[in-house]
């Protein structure tokens, strides 16, 4: 396969682009494999993607039941951080992002992965201490953080109110320069692509209906495709998880499925150059190379499989959005959608074996997973390869709420919706 | 008069000028213009620019899906970036601006673009700037140092930053039947249901009620259809059971039939009336909805289909009926459609010469031709346009003979004359809002159109929505949907009566001429025809990895002119039928809405503020406030040239030597009561309360469900079965939510109620040595002595005449009191208080202070507090029972809440006598290059006044067993570093004499 | 979404708020076994369809209510008091 390059692009407009090749192929099941991937979203890619370079496991297949990154990798706001309080969530999320740092590169394939830094904006002395205890927890821990003062940040977003006058004023902010956007939809591409020519096999509009047992072990699926074999089993299914483990006779779990939304402005010219958060609500924005502004806010905050929100959110979000940028009012908002978020009881993800003999499980990423899409293949695939965790997901277990070993960044306890 | 001005027709007002400005130039228009009819009246062709290849763009559209015409509307620095030129309705003084040029729209640099056409196709980001794999520019420096200058390449309109002073509003609304569009179809269903007494609501994104019926030239019961919207428009807006909401977009269709939509209120006028708000934000709850929205007429794709002067037909046929303006002089018309020939035919009445009509179709209707005959057209049948020709307008086109089954083109070009195309590629039912209620759209192969799904919320659909493009149709549907909407049965009267052109509403399926050229796909985004044939050739082929790898439908239009005709290329590509493709699922908005008009009144006004009942006085007496959560709560009282330190500390050592005086209104304040209240409280807390006497009062703590610690405070008991629980400001909502939760969920046996009282009292906590002397001098009613109030204890009295509940326990440490009285009275027994506390030297103490002095006793709060730690681990494990189960009991014992290396609560002393930080935290190795191992953070610190040093409390693991040992704080954030001394979290009179006096 | 709540008539969603899975039981308070009390505290019934669940109508009259809700199109087949009693029809 032709790399990509500036070299081959122009080659190929001499030859009036005829010549690109399809970035994966579309081949048929086999009718078994060593290891299957539930779920052709950015996880499950990356799974197979790091299977296949890391373990030289490429007699893989990955069952996609919609298109190729249908799910939460295409519904998100892109952003990549590892700014987080407790150490097992900051080691993990560092080491993706060692991996997104030199993703592009990895996967011959530009996701844009752009660090122009998350600041989160303090609005009270308390807050402020709060994030300095983040930072410094990061800090101890080799990752960059830094407090930035209010002339800081008012040089650094001059649209952002920062006055005194404001409601919730603005006063200080803890950024990590490192942290930065990516183009989702390339992300799960570019693993596609990286997966399929070291012989994965990605398998689109194949739903799994069920499982193949002997005895008490998983040792395949069954699909509309009809059924596969395989030695192993691995769900990266995110919001799907709680159905797919039903099909495996499993009905409960330490997740609820929630919808996310998010929405883009239409596109203006560059205004906001960096990812940033309100600290007296859920708000948070950046601005994509196009121009629109990406942004956010908190859950519906009710179990829903329908990826579509709901209105008051809507207000909320838009609200909070003009409490740091009253000059945005005349901006308009273009396009919503919602996500489907897989919430765990303590708010951080499981990449484990099991829960049954040949089935590996990674899921539980909250409103999280696109920054971890390099870290939770890798380290996934670790697991399935090894039958057992890497040092950085062993503490994603799922006995871990069993055993009092929660992994809480937030403090909210079995409160899904407050994660 | 301007040379594209029709001598007489349209809605404008000839007698009334408007003069306007665009780019800097001076225009004059009528009432009733919108800036792209008034600038197209004045000759104007180029428009904008396209997004990638910054083309020169005219008009396409006259409504809103107009996706070249892009301008910012200013008023004075408040910019609003991205209009339409379409929509925006022209005003004495308006000042508009194109968009993405540089310097000018007549010449802008980044034309330079359209040079690199090839190199610049589908996906050229994913494919290059990966850049170096080592060096300086290595990892993501390269793609950054490049993403520089592409982000300002792109974007559209700019952003203003100056705080835009308008005024948003938000109206919640009712009805039985909410109607979506006026065109004939919503006008005859809101007629029918307002006929059978509903309550309607009639919404239309247009100035001007109409819909089709404005532009058509059709008769309606023998009058001209736009007299004949204006009367039945007159016969609703008569009616108190109408509202009629005009320039009102219906944008989202969400849950339970609740349908968002925003009025343009004052966006058309030069200046707003006195208390009009510029927007107005409707949340609709209809009983049932009828969707009226007509349909878009789709672009044909061929080269060249994007020069300025190529317009959608129907858009022609609405500037010259609608509003009096030509779109040129000699027009040509290319088709796959019977509608057309309509359009052809207006457009020759209202003056210009028709010279040619280019139809895909071989076999044209003996009807279509004699139309054609009618506007002195010559058809060319069995024909298509290969090739535009002009630069800022258009001059001419070329024509060739097309076989509309094999798409095949033979014969020689033939060169045509004119200053205007108009194309019309067959129609799209505008669909979002039913799509938007979460159905899949069905396609029809006879319309080639997707039609509106079965409905799955409460709506009806009428007229050119379902796919029935007639007038005749669309009058009698929209009947029977405005009747059955109001659950009305059918009348005798008959239906009005249609004189219309005659049209067969299935177009040939024809949606691209494939020639030699750039033919455009998604005109603002410069997505063409053979960037759809490349995502096909990558792997990019369902609807959706069409969309996103080329960015087809992703621009301001979102599809409306695009979707389609971007499918149909594709599965042309792949050799399938158009819905195996996919079908796009409209997500909301349907148009972009002003973020301004979603937060509404909430704009400026985000959160309610909370003030206790003795906020105005300590506002006037000097405090310093401090925002927690909703509240604000004095932080100091500083004097005159004091740092915020000397006022604390300056404030705690009074307390400690005489006597403060502290807000504490806003503690969370909930009323226990009922026979099983102290069987509830024994369940709730760790500790008993069942054994607690009348008249006493006992420090609580609750855990959650999860065995960690939730939160603390005391409850009294004030009577056998009445309990006044306190809270900790932050999780007052919280613990409430919690006793809610398990009384009736959990132990409905339960007879208890509880209730929030947090508002109705006023509190105030009073302490120090000379407290009890200060309570003695003003409290009337009660003695306050040790035997009548000794510790924990609780009792009534009156201050200034205020009835009060005095219950003496201590935060500080010192022998303290809470007096609490009726919120309204909170002052004046305040007020009543320092006036007696003046001969002891009483003052009165912020948040600052108080921290101070609990730091100094070692008492927690939400810092420690966090909802990850355990009494254990803050050293309440005393309060534990043994005796009964508790909330959290049977949780709190699992291995991971009870390992030895968990964070614990301590105290900490700076050796280097300098101030820490919240948010430090603590190592036992100092490494200020590479900090390292880090045993914990600090959660509070403080100077001491009583130990005269600088002092934390810090969670560290296995923190009692460091107790007298040295370590460090490390603080790399606000480069901090330094030793310390761990100790006890007691710093200060660890056995409590001062407060049992 | 609308809920209707059998004292206050239907009200918006932003008037409520999710208290999770109906289907939970918890253990006698003085049960020691972990098991038991960890599905309780952590287990999720997490079905698209319907489902039965716990909503406080914390902006109204703050009763709870036991609603059958579907998760794939946030219908509402029903919604009783969550102690017993009334029942008010299901309107989505």
């Amino acid at each position: 396969m032709a790399e990509y390059s500036a070299f081959s692009l122009l080659k190929n407009a001499l030859t009036g682009n005829k010549d690109w090749k399809p970035a994966w192929r579309k081949p048929d099941p086999k009718a078994s494999y060593d290891v299957i991937v539930i779920g052709g979203g950015g996880h499950g890619l990356s799974t197979a993607y790091y299977l296949a370079k890391e373990h030289g496991i490429t007699n893989v297949a990955v069952l996609e039941k919609g298109w190729l990154g249908s799910g939460n990798v295409g519904r998100n706001t892109t952003a990549v951080r590892s700014n987080y309080l407790l150490p097992q969530n900051t080691r993990f999320y560092e080491h993706s992002m060692k991996l997104w740092e030199n993703l592009s590169h990895d996967l011959n394939y530009n996701v844009m992965f752009s660090q122009r830094g998350c600041l989160n904006l303090a609005h009270t002395p308390a807050q402020l201490d709060d994030y300095a205890r983040r930072g410094n927890a990061m800090r101890h821990l080799g990752v960059d953080a830094e407090l930035m003062s209010v002339d800081q940040i008012k040089r650094l977003v001059p649209a952002l109110d920062v006055s005194g006058s404001a409601r919730f004023p603005v006063l200080g902010g803890l950024m990590q320069r490192r942290a930065g956007s990516a183009r989702h939809d390339a992300v799960a591409w570019g693993y596609a692509r990286g997966a399929d020519r070291r012989g994965v096999d990605i398998i689109e509009n194949c739903e799994v209906t069920g499982f193949l047992r002997d005895g008490g072990r998983i040792t395949g699926v069954s699909t509309t495709r009809g059924e596969i074999r395989a030695r192993k089993v691995a769900l990266a299914v995110a919001g799907s998880t709680g159905r797919v483990m039903q099909l495996a006779g499993i009905s409960h779990m330490p997740i609820e499925s929630h919808v996310l939304q998010a929405f883009v402005s239409e596109s203006l010219k560059p205004i906001i150059d960096t990812i940033l958060t309100f600290g007296m609500g859920h708000f948070y924005i950046s601005q994509s190379d196009k121009g629109g502004l990406v942004y956010g806010g908190d859950l519906d905050g009710y179990n829903s499989y329908a990826q579509r929100g709901s209105l008051p959110i809507v207000d909320e979000v838009m609200s909070e959005m003009l409490a740091l940028f009253p000059g945005l009012a005349r901006v308009r908002m273009l396009r919503s959608w919602g996500g489907l978020c897989d919430m765990t009881m303590d708010g951080s993800p499981i990449i484990t074996t099991g829960p049954l003999p040949g089935m590996y499980l990674n899921c539980g990423w909250c409103y999280g997973g696109f920054k971890a899409t390099p870290a939770s293949g890798w380290c996934f695939a670790y697991t399935i390869a090894k039958d057992e965790p890497h040092e950085f997901n062993a503490p994603f277990t799922l006995d871990r709420f069993y055993r009092g070993l929660v992994i809480d960044d937030k403090g909210q306890g079995a409160t899904p919706r407050l994660h | 008069m301007s040379p594209r001005r029709t001598e007489t027709g349209g809605r404008i007002d000839r007698l009334r000028t408007i003069r306007f400005t665009f780019d800097g130039a001076t225009y004059t228009g009528h009432a009733g213009d919108t800036l792209a009819s008034a600038l197209l009246a004045n000759g104007v062709t180029l428009f904008g620019r396209s997004f990638k290849y910054h083309r020169p763009r005219g008009l396409l559209a006259a409504g809103v899906e107009e996706p070249n015409a892009l301008v910012t509307v200013l008023r004075g620095e408040v910019r609003e970036p991205n209009i339409a030129a379409t929509m925006v309705e022209i005003y004495d003084g308006l000042v508009a601006v194109s968009q993405n040029r540089t310097p000018s729209l007549a010449w802008d640099i980044g034309a330079i673009n359209q040079l690199g056409g090839k190199i610049l196709s589908a996906g050229f980001y994913y494919k290059t700037f990966m850049g170096p794999v080592i060096g300086p520019l290595k990892g993501t420096r390269f793609w950054m140092f490049c993403e520089h200058f592409i982000r300002r390449a792109a974007g559209l309109g700019k952003a203003g930053t100056a705080p835009d002073p308008s005024r948003y509003e938000r109206m919640n609304a009712f009805c039985d039947v909410l109607v979506v569009g006026s065109g004939p179809a919503g006008l005859m269903a809101a007629k029918a249901a307002a006929d059978q007494g509903a309550r309607v609501i009639l919404a239309d994104l247009e100035a001007n009620f109409g819909g089709s019926a404005n532009w058509s030239g059709e008769t309606i019961d023998g009058m001209p259809a736009a007299d004949w919207a204006q009367r039945t428009v007159g016969q609703l807006a008569g009616n108190d059971n109408v509202r009629l909401l005009p320039r009102t977009t219906v944008w989202g269709y969400y849950d339970g039939n609740t349908l968002a939509a925003l009025e343009r209120v004052t966006d058309h006028k030069e200046v707003a009336a006195k208390g009009e708000p510029r927007q107005r934000y409707w949340a609709i709850r209809a009983g049932t909805v009828v969707l009226a929205t007509g349909s878009f007429e789709r672009p044909l794709v061929f080269p060249g289909n994007d020069r300025p002067g190529v317009m959608l037909a129907h858009a022609a046929e609405r500037y010259a009926n609608e509003y009096g303006v030509l779109p040129g002089q000699r027009i040509a018309l290319f088709t796959n459609n019977d509608s057309a020939y309509r359009s052809a035919l207006a457009l020759k009445k209202a003056g210009a010469a028709i010279v040619a009509i280019i139809d895909v179709r071989g076999d044209v209707s003996n009807e279509m031709r004699k139309l054609a005959s009618e506007a002195e057209a010559e058809l060319l049948a069995g024909h298509a346009v290969v090739a535009t020709e002009g630069g800022k307008a258009l001059t001419g086109l070329n024509a060739q003979r097309f076989d509309a089954t094999s798409g095949a083109l033979s014969g020689d070009e033939r060169s045509i004359h004119a200053d205007s195309l108009l194309m019309s590629g067959g129609w799209s039912p505008t669909i979002h809002l039913a799509s938007q209620a979460g159905a899949k759209a069905e396609w029809d192969p006879a319309r080639q159109a997707f039609l509106p799904p079965k409905p799955t919320q409460r709506w009806i659909g009428a007229g050119a929505f379902t796919g029935s493009f007639s007038t005749v149709e669309a009058i009698a549907e929209g009947r029977a949907a405005g009747l059955q909407a109001a659950g009305g049965s059918a009348p005798l009267a008959s239906l009005p009566f249609v004189e219309a052109a005659p049209g067969d509403p299935d177009p040939a399926p024809v949606f691209e001429i494939k020639a030699k050229g750039k033919s455009f796909v998604d005109f603002q985004h410069d997505v063409t025809a053979e960037d759809v044939r490349l995502a096909h050739r990558e792997g990019f082929v369902s609807v959706e990895h069409l969309k996103r790898y080329t960015t087809l439908g992703m621009a301001t239009d979102q599809g409306k002119n695009s979707n389609v005709p971007g499918l149909a290329i594709m599965a042309e590509a792949l050799g399938k039928p158009i819905p195996e493709v996919g079908t796009t699922r409209f997500r909301p908005p349907y148009t972009a809405v002003s973020i301004g008009s979603l937060a509404a009144e909430r704009f400026g006004d985000l959160k309610p503020e909370r003030l206790t009942p003795m906020h105005d006085w300590h506002i006037a007496n000097g405090a310093r406030m401090y925002s927690a959560g909703l509240w604000y709560r004095p932080m100091i009282y500083g004097l005159p040239g004091e740092t915020v330190e000397q006022a604390y500390v300056r404030e705690a050592r009074a307390t400690r030597e005489s006597a403060g005086i502290v807000d504490v209104s806003t503690l969370g304040k909930i009323a226990v009561q009922g026979p099983d209240a102290a069987e509830f409280l024994d369940r709730v807390y760790t500790n008993m309360f069942s054994t607690l006497a009348v008249g006493k009062a006992r420090y609580g703590l609750m855990l959650r469900e999860d065995g960690l610690a939730f939160d603390d405070g005391t409850t009294w008991r004030l009577g056998e079965q009445e309990f006044l629980m306190t809270t900790t400001t932050a999780n007052a909502g919280k613990v409430m939510q919690h006793l809610e939760y398990f009384l009736d969920v959990i132990w409905p046996e339960l007879k208890v109620t509880v209730t929030s009282v947090t508002d109705e009292w006023a509190g105030a906590a009073i302490g120090g040595p000379n407290a009890r002397a200060i309570l003695a001098s003003c409290v009337t009613g009660t003695a306050v002595d040790n035997t009548t109030l000794p510790f924990m204890g609780i009792v009534h009295g009156r201050i200034a005449g205020v009835p009060v509940m005095i219950c003496r326990l201590s935060f500080s440490g010192e022998m303290a009191f809470e007096v609490y009285s009726g919120a309204g009275y909170g002052t004046r027994v305040w007020e009543a208080l320092i006036e007696a506390g003046k001969p002891f030297g009483l003052v009165t103490y912020g948040l600052e202070a108080l921290g101070t002095m609990r730091i100094e006793k070692g008492h927690v709060t939400g810092a420690e507090i966090d909802g990850r730690t355990t009494a254990r681990d803050l050293h309440l494990d005393w309060m534990l029972s043994k005796k009964k189960p508790f909330i959290g009991s049977a949780m709190m014992d699992r291995e991971g809440l009870i390992a030895s290396d968990r964070l614990q609560l301590v105290g900490v002393v700076a050796l280097d006598n300098r101030p820490l930080n919240g948010g430090g935290h603590v190592v036992e190795a100092l490494d200020e290059a590479n900090p390292h191992d880090s045993l914990g953070h600090i959660t509070a610190c403080c100077y001491s006044p009583a130990l005269g040093k600088y002092i934390a409390l810090a969670l560290v693991k296995g923190g009692k067993a460091r107790h007298g040992t040295r370590a460090f704080v490390s603080d790399p954030l606000r480069n901090r570093f330094g030793p310390i001394e761990i100790v006890s979290n007691h710093f200060y009179d660890p056995d409590g004499s001062r407060m049992h006096g | 979404m609308l809920i209707t709540c059998p004292y206050c008539g239907p009200r918006d969603v932003i008037e409520f708020t999710y208290q999770g899975d109906g289907n939970r039981e918890r253990p006698q308070p003085a049960s020691q076994d972990l098991d038991a009390w960890t599905a309780y505290v952590y287990d999720r019934l997490n079905p698209a369809g319907d489902h039965n669940e716990i909503w406080q109508h914390s902006g109204g009259c703050r009763a709870h209510l036991r609603v059958v809700r579907n998760t794939l199109t946030h219908e509402i087949r029903s919604t009783t008091f969550a102690r017993g009693g009334h029942k008010a029809e299901g309107r989505s």
